[in-house]
């Protein structure tokens, strides 16, 4: 099943991107190398048993041709997550000037595209330094298919002590062979991220992912995130494609010493999503908050899979997901916290909880501790269940019908992930997607 | 100890583990021909041998497990004697010749003077080891029509209650080890207890296993009829040396309408030295099935000894209203590891399940808690609580938890909690400052730690157990 990669891979490494640099070459080569040796997974697989990839395996995802849709201003406007401020606009990983707008971003920004910045000059030692350094392609099929096929993608970096005050997007639109050019088979995209925020820096990023078009459609994302030493970061992730979409992503952040991270995942899209998450905290004193909420209906299928990785003594993260599953939807969470020997002081907490909204829907959930050191504070906690009981009837005995005592309660649940974003005009956003995704 | 507990317990050879023909020894190998002298020697039925084959046919096309947390060496089958007679050791005239070593584990753990001999392997006299004292045990058992002997005998008296019942809780090709028990198991215990009858005594292979004949595959298979109430003890808070390496045993229960099974273990087999050589690998297959309605089964588990432990007693919850409970506390000191949890499988309406883990790491130990808590379709307002608290004592050791929580009906509840913490500086602090020394602090802080636990074994185990995990903690502060 891998084989018609490989030929792809021969056809893109051969003419589509054979402008790129020769370290970048290697690392594609070594990438697809590792993606034949791995294979797709199998529910065999210990990290897949919940999820089966085998819609994906099974169907052979080209990828996109020259032909591009033609998208007005006012089309991206809708599909994206803030609406309105800078934004880098890509259509099926490639960058595209004419829909992006980087107006007003202060000096020591540089908000491109990958294809721009791994040329060479000071920004290309940059991103030699950083690209595909930290993203687990040698262990994740995934993640190696979307480095063997690196050509273009969001380049984001504050330099030291810099202040982004206002939130950056960086939209990935999927369009889907059949449906926008009347031919070829089903598309697949890997959009790629890097964003580096230096010492000292402040930035508001938000990464969303929408199609334009409801056919059969496969993004593979992978993202790549560096917090510099004392560096201030809030991440928002949205991911709302369309129902016949499958989202494979894989999230990688390194912190360094003191700094935060605010990472928060909004999961409303895709018939098969699955998100791999992994964040190293590096460095002493360094905060990680992981957010996330998943509102599932139909036959939607979503697998969260974390990883908090406390590789220096004297850091904190808390980490809360949320999942609400309607109808046949099946929410898979697996959060892994891992204490490495000698990461003394390390303060973690994990809650998963799953709210389910009707009989045929399934929540799995594996929150897990693995620690080396003594001197920690772990703790996690999972719930699964139904609406409160005693709380629709206290709504119900003040005269709210049914319909909105349980849609309220419901609100109030997936609002516990909304409340802790730090930004209010980006939460105000988001919360009108939640909105939308439980009515 | 209770006379009632020492009446028990007081019945070494009583079911038939010395015996003539277990003077024999079959040298090390697993072929179908050893299955076959061990089904011939046990006198079993042909039945019980095709069940043998069976198993020991589907385990040839298995491959060896390796999921768990846990490292050790590979296992040579092959050099595994599948069937020998316990080991007989020499018999020693009196206490002075025991290892003194031994001797003050005896006097911490507070065994009293004549078990200590026998424990020890000295010659018992006549009167503690009167056969009278058994007797009269197994009338009362037998007056109530419960039936409580070795697994053998019950192949051999009761054919058609094993066969109704055995495999059905854990199939012959249920996993790698509990294949292999089924092919080769040879000690173990059965109990039935008819409709009705509330067990008047505590069942307990207590001085079987400490005996010198510890079973290397054992075999245990309880049922409990309609309306009946047993509880069952197992293993032994002294140290037990023995030399076999790989303990795979499989027990099965077995509750019917309204019954309830409760099952107790303190393991406490060797750990290893300082490093980590030699040990007990205890891989063990144990699973309840709450058949009936409102049938109730609850295991209760103390594992301080083996190098390796790699066990999860579950539940399977059919029954409408059953309940399943897991209570453990797991010690690992030294170089020893863990991996041992539960399974609760909710199938029937309204089942419960309880879930309260302890475990606590010190020196190089691992201690790893995994379980599954599945909440099926048909499984109306099921509900689980579970609840796994760690501590670790020293830098060098770790501990883990990796639950798995499945849930398929949106009428369930299910909740699950962890935490790690290290063990109270300021408490133990506090403590020294009263006059208690470091050992006794720490000693004081892990009981109070395990109490929930300890509060569900019957009342003798819970007194040694405690003491048991202060002798298994020694040296791990200051």
């Amino acid at each position: 099943m891998t084989e018609p990669y490989v030929r792809d891979f021969q056809a893109f490494a051969s003419n589509g991107a054979a402008g790129a640099p020769p370290w970048l070459r290697e690392i594609r080569e070594g990438a697809i190398a590792r993606f034949t040796a791995l294979g797709f997974p199998t529910m065999k697989q210990e990290a897949w048993r919940f999820t089966s990839v085998a819609p994906i395996a099974e169907t052979h995802f080209t990828l996109p041709g020259s032909r591009r849709p033609q998208l007005a201003l006012r089309d991206v406007a809708a599909l994206s997550a803030l609406g309105a401020g800078p934004r880098l606009v890509f259509v099926d990983g490639r960058y595209e000037p004419g829909l992006s707008s980087l107006a007003g971003l202060p000096e020591g920004v540089q908000a491109t595209s990958l294809a721009e910045a791994t040329r060479s000059g000071p920004r290309g030692e940059l991103a030699r330094r950083h690209l595909a350094r930290y993203a687990p392609w040698q262990d994740s099929a995934f993640a190696a298919l979307n480095t063997a096929f690196l050509a273009d993608g969001a380049f984001v970096h504050v330099a030291a002590d810099t202040v982004l005050a206002q939130p950056l997007e960086v939209l990935f639109l999927a369009t889907s062979g059949t449906a926008v050019t009347g031919a070829g088979g089903p598309t697949v995209s890997h959009p790629r991220s890097l964003f580096i925020v230096e010492r000292g820096a402040r930035a508001t990023l938000m990464e969303s992912y929408a199609s334009i078009a409801d056919g059969l459609q496969w993004t593979n994302a992978v993202t790549e995130t560096v917090v510099g030493e004392g560096a201030r970061v809030e991440l928002y992730r949205v991911q709302r494609e369309g129902r016949n979409a499958y989202h494979i992503a894989t999230t990688q952040s390194r912190q360094e010493r003191d700094s935060y991270l605010g990472l928060h995942v909004l999961t409303l899209g895709g018939s098969l999503a699955r998100h791999d998450i992994t964040t190293v905290l590096d460095g002493t004193g360094a905060e990680l908050i992981l957010n996330g909420l998943y509102v599932l209906g139909g036959s939607q299928h979503a697998d969260h899979h974390t990883v908090i990785d406390h590789a220096r003594p004297h850091c904190a993260s808390h980490e809360f997901f949320n999942g609400v599953l309607a109808e046949r939807a099946h929410g898979v969470f697996n959060g892994r916290i891992i204490v490495r020997p000698g990461a003394q002081r390390t303060d973690s907490k994990q809650t998963n909880n799953n709210l389910l909204l009707s009989t045929e829907a399934r929540a799995d959930s594996q929150p897990q501790l693995e620690i080396y050191a003594d001197d920690v504070k772990c703790t996690h906690g999972s719930t699964v269940g139904p609406l409160d009981q005693t709380a629709l009837y206290y709504l119900r005995s003040r005269g709210l019908s049914p319909e909105t005592a349980q849609s309220l309660v419901t609100y109030g649940f997936a609002a516990e992930i909304l409340g802790r974003m730090q930004r209010p005009d980006v939460r105000e956003r988001l919360d009108r997607l939640v909105r939308a995704g439980l009515a | 100890m209770s006379s009632g507990i020492e009446a028990q317990v007081l019945q070494p050879y009583k079911y038939g583990f010395v015996t003539d023909i277990e003077s024999d020894v079959v040298p090390p190998g697993l072929s179908e021909d050893v299955i076959r002298l061990i089904s011939t020697k046990k006198g079993e039925p042909e039945w019980m041998l095709e069940w043998r084959l069976k198993a020991y046919r589907h385990w040839l096309k298995m491959p060896e497990p390796h999921w768990s947390n846990v490292t050790y060496g590979p296992i040579d089958y092959q050099a595994i004697s599948y069937y020998a007679a316990p080991k007989q050791r020499p018999k020693l005239e009196s206490l002075d010749q025991v290892d003194p070593k031994l001797i003050e584990t005896f006097e911490k753990l507070g065994i009293p003077i004549e078990e200590r001999k026998r424990l020890a392997g000295v010659a018992v006299d006549a009167v503690f080891d009167s056969v009278s004292v058994a007797t009269t045990f197994r009338e009362t058992l037998a007056r109530q029509g419960i039936i409580f002997c070795a697994i053998s005998e019950a192949i051999r008296e009761h054919p058609d209650l094993v066969r109704k019942y055995l495999g059905s809780v854990v199939p012959h090709n249920d996993n790698f080890f509990a294949a292999l028990n089924s092919a080769v198991f040879t000690d173990g215990s059965f109990a039935y207890i008819p409709k009705g009858v509330r067990c008047p005594l505590e069942l307990s292979t207590y001085f079987r296993i400490n005996a010198s004949s510890t079973g290397q595959f054992e075999r245990t298979l309880i049922v409990a009829e309609e309306g009946s109430h047993v509880s069952y003890l197992e293993g032994c808070s002294a140290p037990v040396r023995d030399e076999n390496q790989l303990h795979a045993a499989v027990v099965e229960l077995v509750a019917l309408d309204d019954a309830t099974i409760k099952y107790s273990t303190i393991q406490n087999w060797y750990p290893g030295d300082e490093e980590g050589r030699g040990g007990i690998f205890n891989f063990v297959t144990k699973r309840g099935a709450c058949r009936g309605r409102n049938s109730k089964i609850s295991w209760t588990q103390v594992e301080t000894g083996s190098a390796i432990t790699w066990k999860y007693p579950g539940c399977i919850l059919q029954g409408d209203n059953s309940i399943g409970e897991f209570y453990s506390v797991a010690v690992t000191n030294q170089r020893q590891q863990a991996d041992t949890g539960t399974k609760m499988i909710h199938m029937g309406k309204n089942t419960r399940s309880t879930i309260v883990s302890k475990g606590i790491s010190a020196g190089r130990g691992q201690n790893t808690y995994r379980g599954l808590v599945k909440i099926l379709k048909g499984a109306e307002h099921a509900r689980n609580y579970s609840q796994c608290d760690s501590m670790l004592i020293g830098d060098k050791c770790g501990a883990h938890t990796f639950p798995y929580i499945d849930v398929r009906n949106s009428t369930a509840i299910m909740e699950h909690e962890a935490s790690t913490s290290k063990i109270g500086e300021d408490q133990i602090f506090y403590a020294k400052q009263r006059g208690l020394s470091a050992e006794d602090a720490v000693s004081m802080i892990v009981n109070g730690f395990c109490k929930e636990v300890f509060k569900e074994l019957p009342m003798e185990f819970a007194v040694e157990a405690q003491r048991l995990l202060g002798i298994s903690l020694e040296g791990s502060v200051g």
